[in-house]
């Protein structure tokens, strides 16, 4: 019997019993291009706790012998059109760009993915007055309705935020809520009801997990999307405030020296793109390193 | 004391098909019609059936994962169609489902350990501390290794997951299993495997089945009685022997003449329905059949025929069965054919032959 003739298997089996989480950063770990888009991600996340100690300069000082100077040893990527160091407005720069990706997508996730587990499970009334609204917000254009919400909170990063946040969550409300009625359909999910599961654990246990490598990527997509809207916001004064620096507000204000001092633009473009390629990768791997079918 | 663990008392259900633009039902889907069954312990009852004929929702039903339109279900002595889904939670430690396809029936996301222990979590089966050794065991008594815990659905060929789901279903010790075509997605070499275990794991525990199919020769290996479905109702049911030996409903006879056999000599009568099956939505009135059946009255047209039982536990709803012609030769049997033929098999057999 080959029962018996598999006791090392056995033992080896038991010993390499992992946790889920563990597992899957095992299997993140293989991947090259999640790890370089980690190591970027841990690499802003520590410039922007830290620029009062990196940063060479002070990022609002003024001064009016070095406008518009290109690189040099003493402004490592330059100066912009009232003589501030770029590098260390990069550097402040991150905390606000940083923290709009991150937090509005947060705020829409936290709001959108439970609205649309319950709207896509229960379904019947609920589901059609969640979808309903969901409908409406998505017909104002994105922008609009986020710049008519952050009026209306009034110019700050926090109410910017807030207002991306808000005007992201239909698109998390309706992904989910179609990813739970495909997996609602599955027969495990009936199997789970048939065993005795109630209802929320049903949603939690066995179809989460099954609606998350969709939203994960969708999430890694929206960080992008409010980083630049922030930036959209913070042009017309309704996101950070000057003269503290956000990426998207230089990335604004050095569109009018492109043809004279180009590099006042490419450090924060190459900023946010760094960034949110490194959001997408990312969320690419995280999606295959869940999914225990892949390798 | 009741005899019986399971009982359906006519059964109904109905499923709006097509509704106006206000949501009234414009259309009903009689899926199940008015089906009564017992079910005793120990024993195998087969539901058998064209595909569509109801036989899956009456599975359901009896499961509560749908809620009948009419009739009652008697599980173990307690009647507990009208219990609400956290009522009848507890319930679901005494019947259990297997399903029809083991590659849709195991979240992809869950370690074989986790499917197999949240059952014993939910139903307290076993203390925490014993659930790792309890799922061990389980594995072991569907024939797979206890080292398979740690590995997700998709490391598995079908005929393990389905031991995988029949192993989940057992966990909460059930004392009933609605198996739905547990074996009819499987490939012809795994069937038999799966069909044996279910007939150790019946005879082990006492398990009641209510097995599902349409394949009629799996049935005949299986079954202690069989119902045959048709369009939502029961059209014959008995004893195994009884429903092969001697079919009465002219629907049987059709199915049972429909089995192929493996042999170049077999002979027979084939019964061959004209026709197809008309929609569930608007059923032919009085005997479902009627307009495919070439022994159908006036009655038929016009008026149900019940399910009278002979006294042997052998019941035909059917106006004329005893006046049908009853052919013996309905089963395949051995008899010459084409005596061409017949010398071309010689000319291929061995001489021992």
């Amino acid at each position: 019997m080959t029962v018996h003739a598999l006791p090392h298997a056995i033992e080896a089996a038991d010993v390499s019993i992992e946790t889920p989480a563990r597992r899957a950063w095992r299997r993140l770990v293989r991947r090259r291009g999640a790890m370089v888009g980690l190591a970027v991600i841990v690499l802003v996340i520590l410039v922007a706790l830290f620029a009062p100690l990196i940063a060479p300069y002070d990022p609002a000082t003024q001064s009016w012998s070095a406008v518009r100077k290109p690189p040099s040893a003493a402004y490592w990527l330059g100066t912009d059109e009232v003589g501030r160091d770029l590098l260390s407005r990069i550097i402040y720069g991150a905390r606000a760009s940083l923290s709009a990706g991150v937090i509005s997508v947060g705020i829409a996730i936290a709001v959108g993915v439970p609205l649309g587990l319950v709207a896509g499970y229960a379904g019947g009334l609920l589901d059609g007055l969640v979808s309903r609204i969901t409908d409406a917000m998505l017909a104002c254009p994105f922008l609009i309705l986020a710049i008519a919400l952050a009026a209306f909170l009034g110019p700050s990063l926090g109410n910017a935020m807030i207002a991306i946040g808000v005007t992201a969550t239909p698109i998390f409300i309706r992904l989910t809520r179609g990813q739970v009625l495909s997996v609602k359909a599955e027969d495990y999910v009936e199997a789970a009801r048939a065993i005795g599961n109630p209802h929320p654990r049903i949603v939690l246990r066995h179809i989460l997990p099954n609606v998350l490598p969709q939203l994960l990527v969708q999430a890694t997509l929206t960080v992008a999307t409010a980083i630049i809207a922030e930036a959209s916001l913070s042009f017309l004064g309704l996101g950070q405030q000057p003269p503290a620096p956000s990426w998207g507000s230089m990335l604004n204000s050095a569109q009018r020296f492109l043809v004279n001092a180009p590099w006042m633009a490419v450090w924060p473009g190459l900023a946010i793109f760094l960034t949110v390629l490194s959001f997408n990768l990312l969320g690419d791997g995280l999606r295959d390193a869940l999914d225990p079918r892949s390798k | 004391m009741t005899q019986f663990v399971l009982a359906a008392d006519d059964l109904v259900k109905h499923f709006v098909a097509r509704r106006s633009a206000l949501g009234r039902p414009l259309a009903t889907l009689k899926a199940v019609d008015g089906v009564s069954f017992v079910l005793r312990p120990g024993e195998t009852l087969a539901l058998v059936g064209e595909s569509g004929c109801g036989k899956s929702t009456v599975g359901r039903l009896v499961m509560r994962l749908i809620n009948p339109t009419a009739g009652r279900i008697i599980l173990d002595g307690e009647d507990v169609t009208t219990l609400s889904e956290g009522a009848f939670r507890p319930y679901r430690r005494k019947v259990q489902l297997i399903f029809q396809d083991p590659f849709a029936s195991l979240n992809p996301r869950m370690t074989i350990g986790d499917i197999l222990a949240e059952p014993l979590m939910l139903h307290d089966v076993v203390p925490a501390s014993e659930r790792r050794g309890r799922v061990a065991e389980l594995l072991r008594t569907v024939g797979l290794e206890p080292y398979f815990a740690g590995r997700y659905p998709h490391e598995f060929s079908g005929g393990q997951r389905q031991r995988i789901v029949i192993a989940r279903a057992l966990a909460v010790e059930p004392k009933i299993v609605i198996c739905d075509e547990p074996v009819s997605a499987l490939d012809v070499s795994i069937r038999a495997q799966i069909l044996n275990l279910l007939k150790e794991l019946q005879a082990q525990l006492g398990l009641a089945y209510v097995f599902i199919s349409h394949d009629l020769s799996v049935v005949k290996h299986i079954a202690d009685r069989i119902a045959v479905m048709y369009l939502g109702r029961i059209v014959e049911t008995g004893p195994a022997d009884a429903i092969f030996d001697d079919p009465r409903h002219p629907y049987t006879r059709a199915l049972l003449s429909a089995i192929p056999v493996a042999s170049p000599h077999a002979r027979r009568d084939r019964r061959i329905l004209e026709g197809d099956v008309p929609s569930p939505i608007d059923p032919p009135p009085g005997c479902h059949l009627h307009p495919r059946c070439p022994y159908a009255g006036e009655l038929s047209r016009t008026q149900r025929p019940t399910l009278d039982d002979d006294g042997a536990g052998h019941a035909t709803a059917c106006h004329f069965w005893p006046t049908i012609p009853q052919e013996s030769d309905i089963l395949p049997s051995e008899g010459a054919v084409d005596p061409r033929l017949e010398r071309l098999f010689g000319a291929f057999a061995g001489p021992g032959a």
